[in-house]
């Protein structure tokens, strides 16, 4: 019988862990599956159901898992079950609260800033690697988008050339199914990728809590509720994300969804190949902007992309500041009960984020409604900023901008 | 700079980025403009044997392509 140390916190850092591994799913759908709802080659349901699908599989596809967290980019010293629980906090919050906002932005990214957060607090400026963080974290995130939108905007030029003059049906008909195939790999890439890194974690968690032997694999438990957990997410669908990245940047027809698509796939897998990882956030966001700038006499929204931009250079920091105030909650409480404490902030917080986006809904019946029709979306997105409001961005079936408040 | 970015693997992250994620879309529409390009059909609406070989080749090879990424996940290189 092997002796677990410290049983309460073991559960707590497995119950987030999992809903980590859940928001992930939630919030990485519309990287895969956006440009398929947005085009109508799927209809929305069958998109996130097909997601979900191969996202269980992707799970347990390989099962390469490292029991490591932010190798490279923290002191892996430093690294306790406190720490873990307060970055995955942090990721959890950051993940949520951009979903509310309808800003695709990488879920590893705000687990690394949670972590690096929790560990600044815990052990001061030393216990941070810089020169990874800033090598493997901060420049990728602005390479990423860049080598992507190369790569799909070279894609899309090449493919309207070649069916310039091939009849809009045939086109649709013929290229959708290149568009499924393509975005199904994503989907199957993230399974494996994603659900391997909260595997990891929880595998870490065992093993500093003496559950199982320093040596051991992972338990099958563990690759089944991951798997379940982040295809559970997935098929709940972030609708927001999907709508923002499938309406938002750029309006899509099959042939562009088609090539957005492969050029993410590629560079995922490729990125992963040559060990320079890129988010694939970073990746499928840049390479549906590729589609619009490859796409003659198609109009790229770049408002909404210098929106999502900055929320991913603030991912790091903003997750991190959450993951420090989680780490200072748990250590003021101490111990077991601190954990508790921990765990119920984020429960009331993440409750709060879901209460506040149901005041303006998205699902599936809308999600592609269009994105602001017969508005410049400069003036909208400007007054909604000036006004730290953002019901205003908001738009109803008709097309018509709804009056919010009394003071318009 | 040059430490802080691994100059190396995005060289060719970008070269075969290029080839395989622009090129297989190129490959797929020019199996589209086979099968559907003008001329591809007779009066009967018919499309040619050779045409359907053609077009079913890059749609083939396309297809292999993913099948091999999904083998290649699956290996665990990713």
């Amino acid at each position: 019988m092997v002796r677990v140390t410290e049983p309460l916190l073991l559960a707590v850092v497995v119950a987030t862990a999992l809903a980590f591994d859940f928001t992930n799913g939630f919030h990485d759908t519309g990287n895969a599956m956006a440009t398929s709802i947005a085009t109508r080659a799927l209809k929305p349901k069958q998109a996130v159901l097909l997601s979900a699908s191969l996202n269980l599989v992707g799970a347990f596809l390989s099962l390469t898992v490292a029991a490591t967290i932010a190798k490279g980019i923290v002191d892996s010293n430093v690294v306790t079950l406190g720490v873990v629980l307060a970055g995955l906090t942090g990721g959890i919050l950051w993940n949520l609260l951009t979903w509310l906002l309808g800003l695709p932005s990488s879920s590893s990214h705000a687990l690394i800033g949670g972590v690096v957060g929790a560990v600044l607090a815990a052990a001061g400026t030393s216990g941070v690697l810089w020169d990874g963080l800033i090598s493997k974290v901060l420049l990728p995130a602005l390479i990423a988008p860049v080598v992507a939108i190369l790569v799909a905007s070279v894609g899309t030029r090449l493919v309207t050339r070649f069916t310039k003059d091939v009849k809009q049906d045939d086109n649709d008909r013929l290229f959708r199914w290149g568009q499924i195939g393509s975005a199904s790999l994503v989907s199957l890439a993230h399974g494996t990728n994603d659900a391997q890194k909260s595997m990891g974690i929880i595998l870490l968690a065992l093993i500093a809590a003496g559950a199982v032997p320093e040596d051991s694999g992972v338990p099958f438990w563990v690759i089944l509720s991951c798997a379940l957990a982040m295809a559970l997410g997935t098929y709940l669908g972030g609708w927001r994300v999907i709508r923002t990245l499938g309406k938002g940047l750029v309006e899509l027809e099959s042939r562009q969804g088609m090539a957005a698509e492969t050029s993410s796939a590629a560079v995922i897998l490729l990125s992963s190949h040559f060990g320079y990882s890129l988010s694939t956030t970073h990746v499928a966001t840049g390479s549906i902007l590729g589609s619009g700038v490859g796409m003659k006499g198609a109009s790229v929204r770049w408002s909404v992309a210098g929106r999502m931009f900055l929320a991913w250079l603030i991912t790091v920091p903003a997750a991190g500041i959450v993951g420090a105030l989680a780490y200072g909650l748990g250590a003021l409480v101490g111990g077991g009960v601190g954990s508790f404490v921990v765990f119920a902030a984020l429960i009331a917080a993440s409750a709060a984020i879901w209460y506040a986006s149901r005041k303006d809904a998205v699902g599936h019946h809308n999600v592609n409604d269009d994105w602001k029709p017969k508005q410049d979306n400069e003036s909208i997105l400007a007054e909604s900023v000036v006004d730290h409001d953002m019901k205003l961005m908001r738009v109803s079936k008709k097309g018509k901008r709804r009056k919010l408040g009394g003071k318009r | 700079m040059s430490t802080y970015v691994e100059w190396d693997a995005l060289g060719n992250i970008l070269l075969w980025g290029l080839i395989v994620g622009a090129g297989l879309p190129a490959l797929f529409a020019i199996g589209v403009r086979i099968a559907e390009g003008p001329g591809a059909r007779d009066e009967d609406g018919r499309i040619s044997t050779g045409r359907k070989v053609l077009s079913g080749l890059c749609f083939g090879i396309a297809a292999l392509t993913v099948l091999g990424a999904v083998a290649y996940i699956a290996a665990g290189g990713h």
